[in-house]
C-alpha cells in the first residue's frame, strides 16, 4: 500500500528520510543522480551466490508500526535459519528501488504485485521463483498466481496478504436513517442525494495526497469499461484520447456534488475521521481504513458494499492491492531465502502475520480463518467471488504515469469537473515512450 | 560609495597589483610554496569538478535522451522531445514557472523588507533584543519535518489555529488553506517570508552594527531625520549586505522546494520548477530524460541573475 505521505503515524520519519535523498538530489544535480545505479551496477555480479549456511538478508519495507509487528512475527513463526531484516521505510524504499535493486540489495525484499513487479522481473533483476511456486501453489487461488507471474509466464512474487477496496460506511448511522448499500450508480447517487438532504457529507473525498482519487477512477472505469480495459489502458495499450475514457469521467461526474468539497486539502485520515464521527455517510478506501478506528465500538460498527456496479460486468472486478515478497538476483542461489519464501507463502507464516495485524487479508487459501471476524469473512468473501483482482492504479501503470500524469489530472478534475483527454495521451505517450 | 565596499574593493584591487606584476610574485614562491599553493587550488577545483560540473554536463547531455535509468543499453536519442513535452505537454510546467516568479518578487517585495524592518526595530538597543532574535531566526533552523508540522497544525482546515481564531473550525465555511488552488500559494509564501525574513534580518543586523556610528552622527548634526539618516545614509553604506541579499533572495526564490513539498508533494496550485525536477529524477515515476531537461531549464532561469550578478561584479573590477 502507498502510505500515508503526509502526517499520519508513518508519514513524519518518512519525510525526515526522503529529505535527505532529496537533498542529495539538489547537490548532486540530475546528473549524479542518473550515475549513481551506473555505478553501483557495475559491481554488481561479484556480489553473487547470497549468504551461505541458512542466513536469508531480508529488505523490509514494512515500516509501520502494526505490520513491522506483522512481519516480526512471521520471522519468527519461522525458525528454520536466521534472517536478518533491515526494515527501511516505506516510501523511502519504494522511492528508491531503482538503485536498491541494482546495488547490493538483500536476498529477499518487500514489495507489490502488478506492473512494476513485471517491470522488475523483465529487467533481470528479480530471481525466478516457479520452484517455490511448485510447492506453494497450491494454496493459493489463480488468480493470485495469476497475480505473482511475469510476462514470462514464470513467478516472481509470494502474496503474504491484500486489501479489498471498498465503500465502508456506519452500520449505526446507516440503521438509524434507513439506508440500504446501493447496487447500481442509480441507486448510489440517489442514496447519496438522500444523505446530502440529510445534512451528511454522502461520499467523503480526501485526495490531498493524490492517490486515493485512483480507486475511484479504477472502480468507474472497470464498471464502466470491464476489467480487461483497466489493464489496456494502464499497459498504454489502449489510448486515453478515445470516449471510453471520457465515459468513466461523465460517470464520475455524477458523484461530484456528493464528495467532500474540499477534497484537495485533506488528508485519507481526515476522511476516516469524519466516516467514524458519522459526519460522512459513506467512504471509498482500501480496507487498511479500519486501523484508524481506535475505537473498539466504532470499529465493529463499520461495514462495507462493493461499488455498484454501472455497465458492464456487474461487481465481478475487486480492486485488491496484494503485497508480497520476491527474491532479488543476488539472492537467486541462496537455498535458504527460497526457503523463507516458501515458509512465508504457506497458511502457517500468514496466519502469524494475521495474528498481529487484522486489517488486512491471508492470500493461502487453506490457512486458518477461524479467527477472521464477520467483517473479515465478508471482506474474503468479495475476493472468493470476484473473477478479477486489479492492483491500484499505481501498480498497474507505469509509475511516471500514475504519478506525475494522474495525480494532478485527476486532481483538476476534482476542482472542476474537467480532463482533457488529448493531453493525457500526449504525456503517457511521452512517459511510456521513455521506458 | 565606492570607499565604503571594503572588502570587495580591496581584494580587487589586490588581484589587480598581482595581475599586473605576475613575474615579481611568481618568483616570491619557493618550489613548497608552489606545491601547496597548486594542491590547494587544485583539490577544490576537482571536488568542484567532480560534484557540480560533470552531473551538470550529464544533465545537459541526459536530456536529450530517452532511459529508463537501469543499463545502457536501454539509452535512445529522444532530440529535443522532452523539451517538446514540457513545454507543450506538460500541463504543470508553465504554472510552476508562474509560481517561481511569484515567489521571487514576493520575497523581494514582502519578505525581504519585513526582514530589514526587523533589524532596524532590533538594532534599537531595545530589552530583550536577543530573545527576539532568537526567536525570528529560529525558523531558519528548524527542520523541514518540525516546519510541516507547525503549519500543519496552523492551516488545518479541521483543526487548524487559523480556522479555530477566525471562528470557522469545524463548519462548512472553514477555509481549506492547503487545498484550495487559489489560496494555497499565498498560504505558502507567508510561511516561506517567516523563514526568509528571519534570514534577511541577522544578515542586516550584522550590517547594522558594522556601520561607523560617526556617520549617523554627522548626518543627525546636518539635521536629517530618522528616515533621512536611513535611507540617505545607513542603507547606501550597507551596499555589500544590500548585494548578499539581493543574490540570497534571487537564490531561495528558485530553489523554493521544501515547503511546498510538505504541504502536499508540489501540486494543486503549488507547482515549482524544483519540485518537478524531483518529481522526474527521484523515486519510482523517475523519467531521467524530462527531469533532466527540467533541471536544464532550471539551470537557465539561475543563469540569468548570476550572469547579471557576475557582469556587474566584474564591471567594477575592470
Amino acid at each position: 500500500m502507498m502510505s500515508p505521505r503526509s502526517y499520519g503515524a508513518g508519514g513524519v520519519p518518512a519525510m525526515a528520510i526522503r529529505r535527505r535523498t532529496m537533498l542529495k538530489g539538489m547537490v548532486g544535480g540530475a546528473g549524479a543522480l542518473a550515475g549513481l545505479p551506473l555505478l553501483s551496477a557495475c559491481g554488481d555480479d561479484s556480489g553473487g551466490g547470497g549468504s551461505a549456511g541458512g542466513t536469508v538478508s531480508f529488505g523490509s519495507n514494512w515500516s509501520d508500526e502494526v505490520p513491522k509487528k506483522g512481519i516480526q512475527a512471521m520471522m519468527d513463526a519461522y525458525g528454520k535459519g536466521k534472517v536478518d531484516i533491515n526494515t527501511v521505510d516505506h516510501n523511502s524504499f519504494q522511492e528508491n528501488i531503482n538503485n536498491y535493486l541494482q546495488g547490493g540489495p538483500d536476498d529477499v525484499f518487500g514489495w507489490f504485485a502488478g506492473y512494476r513487479m513485471q517491470f522488475f522481473a523483465e529487467q533481470g533483476l528479480i530471481g525466478d521463483i516457479s520452484d517455490v511456486w511448485s510447492d506453494i501453489g497450491g494454496g493459493f487461488s489463480d488468480a493470485m498466481k495469476q497475480q505473482s507471474t511475469g510476462k514470462d509466464g514464470k513467478q516472481y512474487f509470494v502474496p503474504i496478504y491484500y486489501y479489498p477496496w471498498a465503500v465502508f460506511y456506519r452500520k449505526s448511522v446507516w440503521q438509524e436513517k434507513g439506508y440500504e448499500p446501493p447496487a447500481t450508480m442509480d441507486d448510489f447517487t440517489k442514496l447519496a442525494g438522500q444523505m446530502k438532504k440529510d445534512g451528511l457529507t454522502p461520499i467523503a473525498f480526501c485526495d490531498s495526497d493524490g492517490w486515493p482519487a485512483m480507486g475511484t477512477f479504477d472502480y468507474i472505469n472497470m464498471r464502466t469499461n470491464g476489467y480487461q480495459f483497466h489493464m489496456d489502458l494502464t499497459a498504454h495499450k489502449e489510448s486515453w484520447d478515445q470516449k471510453k475514457v471520457k465515459d468513466v469521467f461523465d460517470n464520475w461526474k455524477q458523484l461530484l456534488p456528493y464528495q467532500s468539497p474540499d477534497a484537495l486539502g485533506l488528508t485519507w485520515q481526515e476522511g476516516a475521521q469524519a466516516l467514524g464521527t458519522g459526519k460522512a455517510g459513506m467512504y471509498l478506501l482500501g480496507s487498511f481504513v479500519t486501523r484508524q478506528f481506535t475505537d473498539p465500538a466504532v470499529l465493529a460498527d463499520i461495514d462495507f458494499f462493493p461499488f455498484p456496479e454501472i455497465a458492464v460486468e456487474g461487481t465481478d472486478s475487486v480492486e485488491a492491492p496484494i503485497d508480497g515478497l520476491m527474491l532479488t538476483k543476488k539472492g537467486g542461489d541462496n537455498q535458504a531465502a527460497r526457503d523463507f519464501l516458501a515458509f512465508m507463502g504457506s497458511a502457517a507464516g500468514q496466519e502469524a502475520y494475521f495474528s498481529v495485524d487484522t486489517s488486512n487479508l491471508m492470500t493461502v487459501k487453506d490457512a486458518d480463518t477461524s479467527s477472521y471476524t464477520d467483517f473479515n469473512k465478508k471482506l474474503a468473501g468479495v475476493i472468493t467471488d470476484a473473477k478479477h483482482i486489479s492492483q491500484f492504479f499505481d501498480r498497474d501503470a507505469l509509475p511516471a504515469m500514475a504519478n506525475n500524469v494522474m495525480i494532478p489530472a485527476l486532481q483538476s478534475f476534482l476542482k472542476d469537473g474537467t480532463v482533457d483527454t488529448a493531453n493525457l495521451e500526449a504525456q503517457a505517450k511521452a512517459l511510456y515512450a521513455a521506458q | 560609495m565606492t570607499a565604503e565596499a571594503p572588502a570587495l574593493a580591496q581584494a580587487s584591487g589586490v588581484a589587480r597589483r598581482v595581475s599586473r606584476r605576475p613575474r615579481l610574485r611568481f618568483t616570491l614562491l619557493n618550489r613548497r610554496d608552489k606545491v601547496v599553493l597548486t594542491l590547494m587550488v587544485a583539490i577544490p577545483t576537482l571536488i568542484q569538478l567532480v560534484l557540480v560540473w560533470i552531473p551538470t554536463v550529464l544533465s545537459v547531455l541526459l536530456s536529450f535522451v530517452r532511459w529508463n535509468g537501469l543499463a545502457f543499453s536501454d539509452l535512445r536519442p529522444a532530440g529535443i522531445a522532452n523539451y517538446e513535452y514540457i513545454f507543450s505537454t506538460y500541463p504543470s510546467f508553465w504554472p510552476a514557472l508562474q509560481h517561481n516568479l511569484l515567489w521571487l518578487v514576493f520575497l523581494a517585495v514582502i519578505a525581504t523588507p519585513i526582514g530589514l524592518l526587523l533589524a532596524i526595530l532590533l538594532d534599537q538597543n531595545i530589552r530583550g533584543s536577543r530573545i527576539y532574535q532568537s526567536i525570528f531566526f529560529s525558523p531558519v533552523m528548524l527542520s523541514l519535518v518540525l516546519i510541516g508540522v507547525i503549519w500543519q497544525l496552523f492551516y488545518s482546515q479541521n483543526n487548524g489555529l487559523l480556522n479555530f481564531l477566525l471562528g470557522t473550525s469545524g463548519t462548512p465555511q472553514a477555509v481549506d488553506w492547503f487545498g484550495n488552488p487559489n489560496l494555497n500559494i499565498w498560504a505558502a509564501l507567508i510561511a516561506a517570508t517567516w523563514r526568509h525574513a528571519g534570514y534577511v534580518m541577522i544578515l542586516y543586523l550584522a550590517g547594522l552594527k558594522g556601520v561607523d556610528p560617526s556617520l549617523r552622527e554627522a548626518a543627525s548634526l546636518d539635521g536629517a531625520n530618522f528616515f533621512q539618516t536611513f535611507f540617505r545614509v545607513v542603507f547606501p553604506v550597507m551596499r555589500p549586505i544590500n548585494i548578499v541579499i539581493v543574490v540570497i533572495t534571487i537564490i531561495e526564490s528558485l530553489r523554493a522546494f521544501d515547503i511546498v513539498y510538505i504541504i502536499n508533494g508540489s501540486k494543486n496550485g503549488l507547482e515549482l520548477i524544483s519540485a518537478l525536477v524531483i518529481q522526474f529524477l527521484v523515486g519510482e515515476a523517475q523519467v531521467i530524460g524530462i527531469g533532466s531537461a527540467l533541471a536544464v531549464v532550471l539551470l537557465v532561469v539561475s543563469l540569468v541573475p548570476i550572469v547579471i550578478y557576475l557582469s556587474r561584479i566584474f564591471k567594477k573590477e575592470a
